[in-house]
């Protein structure tokens, strides 16, 4: 019997635009700076803001230190996890859900309880060293969706096997790590790298908070002053996470050995 | 003194021991197959020598050198597996020339090993391929070729034609073992097939829950089995149940008809019950005249399997399988015949332990 397929259609539809109608109300009104007729005026505005560029750019680097210490952490973490302890999954899980249930605030306050000036290790002294907390801050944010995306690639591959493979070929455990584990799971990696690189650029909470020159606190100011620079920036923004999101798909499309 | 020794090895996995005081001794380029069931601790044998395993007590000693400590990568040891473990993101050569880069080889040195391995396993057309652009067979060759790359003291290979469909099961281990013989490795093969043991190796250790049952060349294994495992294990065996009639002349009753062993059973007491093994290819239908055995029985079930003609002839309890050849211009006997089978008083095999 041939199924309908009306009722999918029209969750389709109304999924589209519960989505779209505000993107586009959005990207419409960022096209309205100049009177009476449609221009890229606000980007303009916004793109040339020394303040735009500064603050993209400082997130931009904290993103990539983020990434950088997240598959560091994360890594090893799940390969050894998979591979010698899995009954330790369970934990670990629940570990890398944490701040997920934990909103940011909460951490931020945590942090500067924990970190303040006054504290043991005053991680809040100073420029550099509270751009270190942020780093950690945001590695432990980004968690939940890292540790996901290699875990779930870890799976896909018989990790236990090549791992003996390299061994008896007089492989040391970095090596393995490095020139067999890590280029399987490439993709899930990146997956994982992509998202914390979306979610950093747009955080705004334990940014602020710590006082950090970030894009998050920057979108929120100019939301707070401005009537179409804000619309512009949420456009952008969007724009930045597609972006991430097609990258993932280009370089799971372009990973040498696997099957396209 | 061997070049592989095994002594007294035991495994435990919790309460578990998998691996029961085994000692073996391998030779040098001698090629020994661990032949069981699943879970008779053959893998963990071979996952033992490899040093993905640490024995819970005894010794291995490669060359006279003492490994059971040794970590998987200082042993020099290559491996097949049964899932191949080529690594995917690598090429056919860059997965040969692994194993020598890590060794920190010259680039010439690796490049000119790589294809004589690629040579030897007949794929040298393949060099630049992926894993997954590769055949089953293929890959384990390719597997082959990165283990041997190495120059590996000992080659083990966990079984490796599992994973195969049957006509390149054959051709690859006709292959295997003429690549052993030209390199004269010293080779530890599992498996839990019988043909591929009895057809690959020097020497095969056919072991059951943890120990081995029985070690020796293949025609031993087959012929002279020691025990009632081995003899159910390897090859089709007939296995019947009796009682000593006379110990010293070897007579033995069967289902209240007796039949006579070429030699006399050592220890036998008249009435001891005991359990008899024959190979199908030993029996034949008719009665023989001379010092043949013959027993009567009613043909059970017919089985028609084209080349062969498979006859299960019952006694009271016990029944026997035989295979004749199919002859078209004569028909295959029926159902409820009644029939005569006979056998050498040499076919019987007197089989070690009680008779279940």
């Amino acid at each position: 019997m041939k199924q309908s397929r009306f009722f999918p259609w029209i969750g389709f539809i109304f999924g589209a635009i519960y989505f779209l109608v505000p993107l586009i109300a959005t990207f419409e009104f960022s096209l309205r700076m100049q009177r009476g007729t449609y221009s890229f005026k606000a980007y303009q505005v916004v793109l040339a803001d020394p303040g735009f560029q500064a603050s993209f750019s400082y997130s931009a680097l904290i993103a990539l230190l983020t990434i950088i210490v997240g598959i560091a952490l994360v890594v090893p973490t799940a390969y050894l996890v998979q591979l010698k302890l899995p009954k330790l999954r369970p934990v670990v899980e629940f570990m890398t859900l944490l701040p997920l249930v934990v909103p940011a605030i909460v951490i931020v306050f945590g942090y500067l309880r924990m970190y303040n000036s006054s504290s043991w290790l005053p991680l809040t002294g100073s420029a550099r060293s509270t751009d270190l907390l942020l780093v950690f801050a945001y590695v432990t944010l980004s968690l939940p969706y890292m540790y996901r995306s290699v875990d779930t690639a870890l799976r896909t591959v018989d990790i236990r096997t090549l791992t003996e493979a390299a061994q008896s070929l007089g492989s040391s455990w970095p090596r393995i790590l490095i020139q067999v584990i890590l280029p399987n799971i490439r993709v899930g990696v990146l997956s994982g790298a992509f998202l914390t690189f979306a979610i950093v650029i747009g955080e705004f909470t334990i940014a602020s908070l710590l006082n950090r020159p970030a894009f998050g606190p920057y979108m929120q100011l100019i939301g707070a002053n401005r009537a179409y620079e804000p619309a512009a920036l949420a456009v952008i923004a969007f724009a930045i996470t597609w972006a991430c999101m097609g990258l993932i798909q280009l370089v799971a499309s372009f990973s040498p050995g696997q099957k396209r | 003194m061997a070049f592989l020794s095994i002594e007294r090895i035991t495994k435990t996995f919790g309460a578990t021991t998998t691996v029961k005081g085994v000692d073996l001794a391998v030779e040098r380029g001698e090629f020994v197959t661990l032949l069981g069931p699943s879970g008779c601790g053959k893998t963990t044998i071979l996952r033992m020598v490899a040093g993905f395993e640490t024995p819970s007590s005894g010794t291995i000693r490669i060359d006279g050198k003492d490994v059971t400590d040794l970590k998987p990568h200082q042993r020099k040891i290559g491996m097949v597996f049964q899932a191949y473990a080529l690594f995917p993101n690598m090429t056919v050569a860059d997965n040969i020339a692994f194993g020598l880069k890590v060794a920190r080889k010259n680039g010439a040195e690796i490049a000119s090993r790589v294809k004589e391995m690629l040579e030897l396993i007949k794929l040298p057309q393949v060099a630049e391929r992926y894993p997954y652009q590769l055949s089953g067979g293929q890959q384990q060759r390719v597997a082959l070729a990165r283990a041997l790359a190495i120059k590996p003291q000992i080659l083990l290979l966990d079984e490796p034609l599992s994973a195969l469909d049957a006509k390149i099961r054959v051709s690859l281990r006709d292959e295997i073992r003429a690549v052993q013989r030209q390199l004269g490795i010293t080779t530890i093969f599992v498996t839990h097939d019988q043909e591929e043991a009895l057809s690959m190796s020097d020497r095969v250790c056919v072991m059951s829950e943890g120990r081995i049952e029985q070690l020796g060349t293949p025609f031993e294994i087959y012929n002279y089995p020691k025990t009632r495992f081995v003899a159910s294990f390897v090859g089709t065996l007939n296995i019947l149940s009796g009682r000593v009639s006379d110990g010293a002349e070897g007579r033995i009753v069967v289902d209240g008809q007796e039949i006579v062993t070429s030699r006399g059973l050592n220890g036998a007491s008249t009435g001891d019950a005991l359990a008899v093994a024959l190979r199908p290819e030993a029996l034949s239908i008719g009665r023989a005249n001379g010092s043949s055995n013959n027993l009567e029985g009613t043909i059970d079930e017919v089985h028609f399997l084209g080349s062969v003609v498979r006859i299960r002839v019952r006694f009271k309890e016990s029944a026997v399988s035989l295979d004749t050849f199919n002859r078209p211009n004569a028909a295959p006997p029926e159902r409820g015949q009644p029939i005569t089978v006979n056998f050498g008083r040499e076919d019987i095999l007197v089989l070690e332990g009680a008779p279940n």
